[in-house]
């Protein structure tokens, strides 16, 4: 078996101490293997947005290891830290996160100016995330001035636009009704199907769970079923048969 | 992130919020204004004397007198000395320099570096007249060897013509009768004197100048070698021998091309046998003095306006780190190290310190130089070529970069709180 492109290992995560102590993880391990699309369903307070946040690097597990391509990412520097997040991983959040006052094309390119791309590489590429996305004729408008929908895809664009390999998607959909919702969900998914590029989506929709390769279902800070497509497939034809 | 995209990022933000901006550095703009004001003061007032000292000339002269005994200053009665002789008139009130005598001036002469020494001759003249015109009362001004005054017509004094020379100033020129500055040029004028035994007497002279009032005097009749010679003896007819040739300084000449050190040293060579030296220079040195002490406690005003300026920035910012919450968050999020997100707000610091110190300090330069003309022409008519204020670039500057290290400073605060900001806080924040 290849190394996995993340891994988490007996990751427990607390806040607070003493007796406002809060324990959301309590020893979660984790396996994310190249491409794979996995989606962790959870409610509110399960623990699945920390487990995002520390497969993200962006907190740091109070024990266990976060692994990123099998190495210790307690063993990484700050620099490189930053570094992964900017250039390997690609983030999609429900409320958006644009800057209003800025253009979409800038928007766009923000992990690129982050990254110290100069302007006109930085908007070449910009265009062409958007391009994917069919978003062109509206890279100089104001990020404020779009729909919801559009709003998702310049963030996805955004997401894209360093070429990461992995996405990190928390409630995707959440903001969107029901058919913007399915196209965004189809964009993430072609993705993961044509450009093999790994994605976790945190989500309590079944619906938007059930297209993903894997389904990671976390309760009270623990996983309690870790589903695969096939298994899930072959469950549902032994309740057929 | 490239320098120039943290520089333009932090262009953007300031100019975001626009009203509050706009307040912050308005309160800026008070101080650096003030500040650039008042060193334009000193400049000005300073350039002038500079000037003056350049102009006046004489760079190679040093007026003597002798060194005030500590004793004098006490209440302490002098015991009286016969042979002491008592400085001749002309008393300046208060404490009194102790004359110079014939002998001393021989003593004066053998001081290594002292090319020559002349007493300094002190005229107190009655009146000026022109033909058999109004008689005015008349100031004759003292004038060392060397010096050149600011004429208005005429040339400058023949110091060593045998003829009795005098220059007389701009304003006595219509009294006196003459049509123009120029008519007034080569005429005879009379300038009457009492000697000590009580007699009046006259002696004339021939006009070769018309001065303007400066520091280098102008303001005074000013007579060359000879007229002085002229004057003093006939102002000390009836006066005893040791008190006619006792003075109350003597100017020496040393080597024009004495650098610094070489006229400090002369002077310590006076000051061990009891003479106290000063140039030109020096004596002009003691009203910039003053002027740097009066700039420098304005200029402390204005200091304490811009650090008023400061917490205003400070203040600015920590609101702008609030607001962008969530924007450094994301920033943060996806990969920009902390050193950038201070970089980016420590700039936006340094960009609302040079716009409101640039804003000031052109302000100040178009109020300064509009004051300044304006000055010139009503309350400093009497001393032509004075700009009160004037503006020097690289204290403009200095005052801009030190406006700017202020806001850099206070910017450091909300700075370090937004490198500090945790992402996943700052994207939860609402």
């Amino acid at each position: 078996m290849p190394v996995p492109i993340l891994a988490a290992c007996d990751v427990h995560k607390s806040y607070g101490r003493g007796a406002t102590r809060f324990d959301a993880l309590r020893g979660v391990s984790l396996e994310i293997a190249q491409g794979e699309s996995v989606a962790i369903i959870g409610k509110s307070g399960s623990g699945k947005s920390t487990l995002m946040h520390l497969l993200a690097l962006l907190d740091k597990p109070t024990e266990g290891a976060v692994e990123l391509s099998g190495h210790d990412a307690a063993g990484l520097s700050s620099a490189v830290l930053n570094r992964t997040r900017n250039s390997t991983f690609g983030f999609v959040f429900q409320q958006f996160f644009l800057n209003p006052g800025s253009s979409v094309l800038d928007n766009v390119t923000l992990p690129l100016r982050i990254a110290g791309v100069p302007r006109a590489e930085r908007n070449r590429r910009g265009m062409a995330a958007l391009a994917q996305l069919e978003l062109e004729s509206k890279a100089k408008n104001r990020a404020t001035d779009l729909s919801g929908g559009q709003k998702q895809r310049v963030v996805i664009a955004r997401a894209l636009v360093n070429d990461p390999s992995v996405i990190f998607a928390d409630e995707p959909t959440g903001n969107l009704d029901t058919a913007t919702g399915a196209v965004v969900e189809d964009i993430l998914l072609e993705l993961n199907r044509t450009r093999g590029i790994t994605l976790i989506v945190v989500t309590h929709d079944e619906d938007l769970a059930n297209r993903c390769d894997r389904r990671v279902y976390i309760r009270d800070g623990l996983i309690v079923d870790d589903l695969t497509s096939s298994a899930i497939a072959a469950a549902n034809a032994e309740v057929a048969a | 992130m490239r320098a120039v995209d943290v520089v333009g990022d932090a262009i953007d933000n300031t100019l975001r919020s626009k009203a509050r901006t706009a307040l912050t550095v308005v309160a800026i703009v008070i101080g650096s204004f003030t500040l650039t004001l008042t060193s334009g003061v000193g400049t000005g007032i300073n350039a002038y004397i500079n000037k003056t000292v350049a102009s006046i000339g004489a760079r190679d002269v040093m007026t003597v007198t002798k060194t005030v005994p500590a004793a004098q200053d006490s209440e302490a009665p002098i015991a009286y000395d016969p042979n002491a002789p008592t400085s001749s008139g002309d008393s300046m009130g208060g404490e009194e320099a102790k004359p110079i005598t014939a002998a001393e001036l021989k003593d004066l002469a053998r001081v290594p570096g002292v090319l020559s020494v002349e007493p300094t001759l002190t005229v107190r003249a009655d009146y000026v007249q022109q033909a058999a015109g109004t008689k005015y009362q008349a100031e004759v001004g003292g004038f060392v060897a060397g010096m050149s005054l600011d004429l208005a017509a005429g040339q400058q004094l023949g110091w060593n013509a045998s003829q009795n020379q005098v220059t007389i100033p701009v304003t006595y020129v219509q009294p006196l009768g003459y049509a123009s500055n120029a008519a007034a040029i080569g005429t005879t004028v009379t300038i009457g004197i009492t000697a000590a035994n009580g007699n009046a007497t006259t002696v004339t002279a021939t006009v070769v100048g018309v001065s303007v009032a400066g520091f280098s005097g102008g303001g005074s009749l000013t007579p060359n070698a000879a007229l002085s010679r002229a004057l003093y003896d006939a102002q000390s007819v009836g006066l005893k021998e040791a008190a006619r040739t006792s003075y109350p300084s003597a100017a020496i000449r040393f080597d024009p091309a004495a650098t610094a050190a070489e006229v400090t040293a002369l002077k310590a060579r006076l000051a061990a046998i009891g003479y106290d030296g000063a140039t030109v220079s020096d004596q002009l040195g003691i009203y910039r003095t003053a002027i740097d002490a009066v700039v420098l406690i304005l200029n402390g005003f204005a200091a304490i306006a811009l650090l008023a300026a400061g917490f205003g920035i400070v203040n600015t910012l920590l609101m702008s780190v609030q607001e962008r919450t969530r924007e450094i968050g994301l920033m943060k999020a996806m990969g920009m190290p902390g050193g950038s997100v201070f970089g980016v707000f420590s700039t936006e610091a340094v960009f609302i310190g040079l716009l409101g110190s640039a804003i000031g300090a052109g302000l100040a330069i178009v109020a300064g130089s509009l004051t300044s003309g304006l000055l010139a022409g009503s309350l400093l008519t009497d001393l032509p070529g004075l700009q009160i204020i004037a503006f020097d670039p690289v204290a403009i500057g200095i005052i801009v970069g030190t406006v700017m290290a202020i806001a850099f400073l206070a910017g450091t605060i909300p700075a370090v709180r937004a490198a500090r900001q945790d992402p996943i806080d700052a994207l939860r924040y609402e």
